[in-house]
């Protein structure tokens, strides 16, 4: 087989100690050890791709596990709230009062509106359901923790910065090639750049030195340096003022107009400070103003700013705010999908393979069942989704985003595991055990019924789990049906409409708050979480009560 | 009201068992030998009479009962005010007197309105009295038939097994029916589409604008239906995650069952498989999140400009997750080849590494063909990752770095948050997932096909 081997003719012998010889055998292992590297490398990238995956999920979900809150001291005295219906109250002014007493010195409509906005807009509900759960303290001053708008959040939680740079890599290189040319000095503490000005007459008229488009003889002085570039991305650089620097210089000589004259202009303030040797930075625009920032930063300092854990995200449902949207909805909607999906799926399942293992007549008809379960393991998830789409909903008129047409469409995608599954279990049962039951007199169902399939259900229950646990990160059938909606309660029974984890982590990472990134990674996690705990009950299951015969 | 007649034929059936039972235990006159089947079996005899025939009707009569209602009250309102009417717009009066009859009132409905809904109220509450009494009475019936069958002789065991095969039976029958449902809803929905797009427009046409109006007044673009860039973006997209994974997993294969040592062995499997048990949609937020940003970054440094979903980060994260596919099935076919095979090319002095490459692959290869060809069919039918990662505009390209989209997109964005089935928008979405169905199903079966003549040729 190996056309490295070299034929063995008549009247030639092969040197075996040869240079030659030794040298292709050296070849031949390096060829060997070139393979096994090559493999060694498939696999470290494989689990160097497993753990990036998981390392950026757990590296942006993890803030997410806690929530910036800030202490607020509300005065529950207002009139409009009454101790025998606390829920009534006008909670919007209350907490936004309490909290303005913070910054007892801002003052005008834009300030004050920005302060209300670094509390959540949700503070007023949270404040309110806390006084309707305890509507004794009606009259006296509390203390609550609540949490602080979504920029707060990821600024507190440093996942944003307050202020980012004013100029972009780009902006700097093209003043830097300015400097190169040696034309940018400083003036009485003023960076100015000197521009090869034309004094067009067309553009300023020698009668009229006041009125002429100064502003437009410097920006064609800049353009001689820039003449690769689009205007837009030079013009920047000019100071609003530019253009009167070359206005006074031409009134002071009014003689210039129509010849060329180098004129020093000055440059605008972020590239002012860069040319002074530090980085230019503004306020970050997620943010209204900068005095938001220090207003931010002075509750910080008087620690009023805490961060614990976040049991909003277990215990809320969605939100459009992401600071107060949590994944109580999706685990209560996954979890009515995944019982519809067990009920139904577990009893068919093992009905089916009982029967396909031990009672069918080998026959065309039963081939044809077992061509048709392999082939449905294979179907494409949508496909099934389709099939939800067109045949529960259209046509027998099943309410849309309910866990009943979920668990049914995912019960028809996790049957054929179930029932190979169960047919594997069933297998590994010995004859002996049936021979001896059927040796007693028991009939062929008392057989599968009292022996054999006590015997097989550590494993059918293994393949069962595995099943719904694909089930319950399945996506694409659900938001065909559309469990994807937006629900802001959690679902109270399996004909309710309700989303469900993965499709809840779907719309999540589709919205464009900078707080659902972080809370769409936090939802996989969680996801995940629950699918080691049911695969981790699979695998003890199958050490523990599996047995070998 | 549903779940109140579920637990009157709960107790029924309860009931029938103890009944049966009791029955049994009577007419053996004290001595339980004498009886053909244990008692029990007398019970669940009676009780599978009084149960199952109740059961199905109520489901039957449930799923009738909704379109029956309706057909009757589109008969009942007048004949004025359904003229010139298209069946859209009935089904929108038939949801306003139902959302009247739930008791939300918007504006002034008229007394005709008014009437319907009261109407309709009567004629549900009506439908499920008499369900109630239809399924009670003929669960009683089966109660009154079987118990007066019970003697010392009558072989309960056996009508209760023959029950049960019945039950395992048609339970084993839903694959069959799944099978069928997702062929025949798939085909008349895409017949609907072919009735108003002509098929070698959709199969040969070059321009895929799907979004045209519905709605009166809405503002969109003309609508085309040729299919072919979705085709291609699909075959682009799946042809870059093979590029990934097909080495990925053959190697690692090779390397696990070759040369690794058990304890690697056993270590390195389950990691890998852990792989193909992430969610899709994880895989998708991936994608966006992590792997998109730095192709465009890495982009930007040699110069070129990468679309922020261009193919390229969609298919190479779908070739991470079909890496174990591959490589589990080329495990399972480099292991099946005959170890006489393995050792006669050791004892001819070759390498191992010779021994891999002429003789362990070659003989392998249509196990490895075929696990390529499964890999192919799930990445053709994939859905999450390039949902979220992929474009959504039709792209007749070949370059990896541009976005394209895909069979599936287009099935999603078609139908999310549309139920009307009356235009080609959404019927549209039925006939790329007829293609879909069609085309992985034949690839499931081709790669079925040859492991399973491969597993034969060495077994």
């Amino acid at each position: 087989m190996s056309d490295t081997a070299i034929k063995p003719t008549q009247g030639h012998r092969i040197e075996w100690g040869s240079e030659q010889q030794l040298k292709n055998v050296k070849r031949r292992y390096a060829a060997d050890r070139r393979l096994q590297l090559f493999g060694l490398g498939a696999i470290s990238l494989a689990v160097l791709l497993l753990g990036i995956l998981v390392f950026s999920l757990v590296q942006t979900g993890y803030k997410s596990f806690v929530q910036t809150k800030v202490l607020v001291e509300i005065p529950l005295d207002h009139p409009s709230i009454k101790r025998d219906e606390p829920g009534k109250g006008s909670y919007r002014v209350i907490v936004r009062n309490a909290f303005r007493s913070n910054f007892p010195e801002v003052s005008g409509r834009r300030d004050l509106r920005n302060v209300d906005r670094i509390l959540s807009s949700q503070a007023r509900f949270i404040v309110r359901d806390y006084v309707v759960a305890n509507p004794e303290l009606v009259g006296q001053t509390i203390k609550i923790a609540l949490p602080l708008s979504d920029p707060f959040d990821q600024l507190h939680k440093k996942v944003i910065p307050s202020q980012i740079a004013a100029l972009s890599q780009r902006e700097k290189q093209l003043f830097k090639s300015l400097q190169d040319r040696n034309v940018v000095s400083i003036e009485n503490d003023v960076t100015v750049v000197q521009i090869d000005a034309f004094i067009d007459p067309e553009k300023v008229a020698a009668q009229d030195l006041d009125a002429g488009d100064y502003e437009g003889v410097v920006k064609e002085g800049l353009r001689s340096y820039f003449l690769n570039y689009q205007p837009s991305s030079y013009e920047p650089i000019l100071a609003d003022n530019a253009a009167d620097a070359v206005k006074n210089f031409v009134q002071q000589n009014p003689g210039v107009v129509g010849q060329t004259v180098q004129v020093k202009v000055p440059v605008s303030e972020h590239y002012d400070v860069l040319n002074k040797g530090s980085e230019p930075f503004v306020t970050n625009p997620r943010f209204d103003s900068a005095k938001q920032i220090e207003q931010y930063k002075a509750l910080n300092e008087k620690n009023l700013i805490s961060t614990p854990f976040n049991w909003e995200l277990f215990f809320n449902s969605d939100s459009r705010f992401p600071e107060q949207a949590g994944l109580a909805g999706a685990i209560v909607g996954s979890f009515y999908t995944l019982l519809v999906c067990f009920l139904i799926s577990f009893p068919v399942g093992i009905s089916a393979a009982v029967y396909l293992e031990e009672f069918a007549p080998k026959n065309r008809y039963t081939d044809l069942i077992e061509v048709n379960i392999n082939n449905l393991a294979a179907v494409p998830s949508v496909v099934f989704g389709l099939l939800g789409l067109a045949v529960f909903l259209g046509f027998f008129g099943m309410p849309r985003s309910a866990p009943l047409v979920g668990g049914m469409v995912l019960s028809l995608m996790t049957l054929p595991t179930i029932i190979i599954a169960t047919r594997a279990a069933l297998k590994a049962v010995p004859p002996s055990v049936r021979e001896a039951a059927l040796g007693v007199g028991a009939s062929r169902h008392q057989v599968v019924i009292h022996h054999v399939l006590p015997l097989a259900m550590p494993g059918i229950l293994t393949g069962t789990i595995i099943g719904l646990a694909q089930a319950l990160g399945e996506t694409a059938p659900l938001l065909l049906i559309g469990m994807n909606a937006f629900i802001t309660a959690a679902p109270g029974g399996i004909l309710e409409p309700a989303t469900a984890l993965p499709t809840q982590i779907f719309s999540w990472a589709d919205s464009p708050e900078r707080g659902f990134v972080s809370r769409t990674s936090a939802a996989i996690l969680v996801l995940l979480g629950f699918l080691v705990i049911m695969n981790a009950i699979a695998i003890f299951m199958r050490q523990r009560f599996e047995r070998s015969w | 009201m549903i779940s109140i007649v579920f637990s009157v034929l709960l107790i029924l059936v309860v009931l029938g068992y103890f009944f049966g039972r009791q029955r049994a235990l009577s007419s053996s006159g004290g001595t339980i030998g004498s009886l053909h089947s244990r008692p029990p079996y007398h019970g669940m005899y009676v009780a599978s009479w009084v149960g199952i025939p109740s059961i199905l009707l109520v489901l039957v009569w449930l799923t009738l009962q909704g379109p029956i209602i309706d057909m009757i009250l589109v008969k009942s309102l007048s004949a004025t005010k359904l003229q010139g009417l298209s069946q859209s717009q009935i089904d929108i009066i038939i949801s306003q007197i139902k959302s009247l009859a739930a008791g939300n009132v918007f504006g002034e409905p008229d007394a005709e309105a008014r009437e319907a809904a009261e109407n309709y109220l009567r004629w549900q509450s009506i439908a499920q009295w008499a369900m109630f009494a239809a399924a009670v009475a003929i669960a009683l019936a089966g109660m009154a038939l079987t118990s007066g069958r019970i003697s010392q002789l009558f072989r309960a065991r056996h009508g209760v097994e023959n029950v049960l095969n019945l039950v395992m039976i048609a339970c084993s029958m839903i694959a069959i029916l799944t099978t069928l449902g997702i062929i025949l809803s798939l085909l008349i929905e895409a017949m609907r589409f072919f009735d108003r797009v002509s098929i070698t427009e959709f199969f040969f046409g070059l321009n895929w604008e799907p979004q045209i109006p519905i709605r009166e007044g809405q503002v969109t673009a003309g609508g085309a239906f040729g299919a072919i860039p979705v085709f291609t973006g699909t075959l682009l997209i799946a042809a870059l995650a093979l590029l990934v994974a097909v080495p990925t997993g053959l190697l690692s294969a090779i390397y696990l069952t070759e040369y690794a040592n058990p304890r690697f062995r056993s270590i390195i499997k389950p990691i890998l498989e852990i792989l193909a048990g992430i969610p899709t949609v994880v895989y998708g937020f991936f994608a966006v999140l992590t792997v998109a940003p730095a192709m465009r970054d890495f982009g930007a440094y040699l110069g070129m400009d990468i679309a922020p979903n261009s193919a390229i980060a969609a298919g190479a994260v779908m070739g991470i997750m079909i890496i174990p596919f591959i490589s589990s099935f080329s495990d399972d076919a480099i292991n099946a080849v005959p170890n006489s095979m393995r050792e006669g090319s050791y004892g001819l002095g070759a390498t191992k590494g010779e021994t891999i490459t002429k003789v362990l692959l070659p003989a392998a290869l249509p196990g490895i063909m075929g696990g390529i060809l499964l890999a192919t069919s799930r990445a053709i039918g994939e859905t999450m990752i390039v949902v979220m990662a992929a474009g959504l505009i039709a792209n007749l390209t070949a370059n990896p770095f541009e976005a394209v989209t895909t069979v599936t997109v287009q099935i999603v964005t078609l139908l999310i948050g549309d139920t009307a089935f009356d235009n080609p928008k959404t019927l549209a979405a039925f006939a790329l997932g007829l293609v879909l169905f069609v085309v992985t199903l034949c690839l499931n079966v081709l790669a079925l096909r040859i492991v399973q003549k491969y597993r034969e040729k060495y077994e």
